[in-house]
């Protein structure tokens, strides 16, 4: 592409010196043709997508939100707050029920997404992020119950130590220590989880969501193999 | 091939059918909003259980012959700490392998514990003015290995002894008393040498609240690593004490129960299940098994789509016509 050209985005260059080997530009290239705004923040979707069980995706976000929100609360006044006062109290309490929604409404929206096969059609990264994010949440749910500082701490490391020992994990993540453990769970395993959750939703919006089988059966015939189907969302 | 065109076929087209309405960022901004007031609810209904963490000065109090044959053993090289192996030391008691996969070993020892200097030795160090604790320790630590294990058996075999009797609810040996209302602990025995002074003078060490903080900062002024003070305590009956009125025990499914009727973590129940099955259950690599397992079955969960029936399955089993029930009955069937 010559220097000062559109790029592919069809946003214009605003620099002359910008061209094809710019990082920069081909970053925003490939991130508008896999995801155009219509398709990253849709006014529509498909008439088939209308059932409750859509419901759980939408409610396992938002537990996450409110899990970051408490947990952000709790962080700012730091780890010794809640047994203190009673709002700090108030506070782990709502960050314990959110990470209890955030679990069940999980549960559900991969059963759900399980019996809709909702890999098909090229969608198989979209339930592999799913299901790493789960399992990446088990650490993250572990790591606070061990950062709690009082006895369910107490007991819950003394025991599943013996588990992370026997395979070599506790060399280097020791659930007896505190601090170790409160910075995996404010810090490192929260931000895995919400990296993970934003690919995951980026992965849907790029995809759309799965339609009932007779249908994306019927797509997958349309399409010879081979043939790239044109990008964008109708 | 087809299973491949059909369940994974990457190159499918984007849906041209009709579309509705929808409004994603409204949906999202509803959803928080119904869920923060859920978590509300639930925390006004149920709030959270934070029930205080047990002390070693509590336990030294509570549990005087408890905290003593602990100490005892501590110093003998025989509790559980001392033998675990590692991370904490180089002994063998509580090592697990599978077949010829040994990583507890491989990994070695990162977090070294020496029960007798970390947990006896050194908190006595720190007690000033005592001429008598600081004969007893220089006497102990100038004996031979061998006189050092003559003499703490000789002081905690009594206690054993007075532990398991405690425990099958038998009449203890005369040869310990314990005080209960004092917290003293006195055994009657000859060949113990320096160590009755030096157990005494670490009881009340404990039940002053001096040994925890003894054993967490012993290194440095700031510090953020309780793996001394609880492996300690844990090596006790305190903490098994209480877990086991808050069914916390592994055979409670204690791994994902928390204090008091609260839901824990349910979704460790594959983990704890197996903790329930034998072999699982009796066998003392039953952790690494367990591990093992759960990994194998994690790695199937995030393949399902590449597994050649479990992804056939939904297709056979039309719950996806209850899923899309509205969808259907659009079509008319």
């Amino acid at each position: 592409m010559p220097p000062g050209t559109p790029s592919g985005s069809g946003a214009p260059s605003h620099s002359p010196g910008a061209s094809s080997k710019s990082w920069t530009v081909k970053l925003r290239e490939r991130g508008v043709a896999a995801l155009p705004p219509d398709k990253l923040l849709p006014d529509g979707q498909p008439t088939y997508v209308a059932s409750w069980i859509y419901v759980f995706g939408v409610a396992a976000i938002a537990s996450l939100i409110v899990i970051v929100g408490s947990g952000c609360i709790l962080a700012l006044k730091g780890p010794a707050w809640w047994h203190e006062t009673g709002v700090g109290h108030f506070f782990n309490s709502i960050h314990l029920w959110s990470v209890e929604l955030f679990f069940a409404a999980m549960v559900v929206h991969l059963w759900g997404k399980y019996w809709m096969a909702a890999w098909r059609g090229g969608r198989a990264r979209v339930w592999v992020t799913g299901a790493v994010t789960f399992l990446v949440a088990i650490p993250c749910a572990l790591t606070g119950y061990v950062s709690q500082q009082n006895f369910d701490a107490q007991w819950i490391s003394t025991q599943a130590k013996d588990a992370m020992n026997s395979v070599g994990v506790g060399a280097f993540f020791n659930l007896t220590n505190f601090g170790q453990m409160y910075s995996y769970h404010i810090l490192l395993l929260p931000i895995a989880v919400v990296l993970l959750v934003s690919l995951h939703v980026l992965l849907v919006r790029r995809h759309g969501v799965v339609p009932p089988f007779e249908l994306q059966d019927k797509l997958a015939g349309a399409t010879p193999p081979g043939q790239a189907p044109s990008g964008g969302q109708q | 091939m087809s299973i491949w065109r059909t369940e994974l076929e990457s190159r499918t087209p984007p849906w041209r059918g009709p579309y509705a309405p929808y409004d994603l960022i409204k949906e999202l901004c509803i959803a928080v909003g119904a869920i923060a007031l859920l978590a509300v609810l639930l925390t006004v209904l149920l709030s959270s259980p934070d029930d205080p963490p047990s002390t070693i000065a509590q336990w030294s109090r509570q549990l005087p012959g408890d905290f003593a044959a602990t100490a005892a053993k501590e110093l003998n090289g025989t509790s559980d700490t001392a033998e675990y192996g590692p991370p904490y030391n180089h002994s063998s008691g509580s090592v697990q392998h599978f077949l010829i996969l040994h990583p507890q070993r491989w990994l070695g020892v990162s977090h070294p514990i020496d029960t007798a200097e970390d947990y006896v030795v050194k908190p006595l160090e720190t007690i000033p003015n005592d001429p008598a604790l600081s004969a007893a320790l220089v006497e102990y630590k100038a004996a031979s290995t061998t006189q050092k294990k003559e003499w703490t058996e000789a002081y905690a075999k009594p206690l054993e002894e007075y532990a398991t009797a405690v425990e099958e609810k038998k009449t203890p040996p005369s040869t310990v008393t314990v005080n209960t209302s004092t917290g003293t602990v006195t055994v009657k025995t000859s060949g113990a040498g320096p160590v009755p002074t030096m157990m005494a003078s670490l009881q009340s060490l404990a039940q002053s609240g001096g040994l925890e903080g003894g054993l967490v900062s012993s290194r440095q002024f700031f510090q953020t690593d309780y793996t001394k003070p609880l492996l300690f305590i844990a090596d006790g009956g305190l903490l098994e004490e209480r877990a086991e009125g808050q069914h916390l025990l592994g055979d409670q499914w204690g791994l994902m129960n928390e204090t008091g009727s609260y839901p824990g973590q349910p979704w460790l129940w594959l983990y704890a299940l197996w903790y329930q099955v034998e072999p699982i259950k009796s066998s003392p690599n039953g952790d690494i098994q367990v591990l093992l397992i759960m990994s194998l079955l994690s790695l199937l969960f995030i393949c399902i789509p590449f597994l050649p029936v479990i992804n056939r399955i939904p297709r056979w089993i039309p719950i996806y016509k209850l899923i899309w029930r509205e969808h259907y009955r659009s079509q008319g069937g």
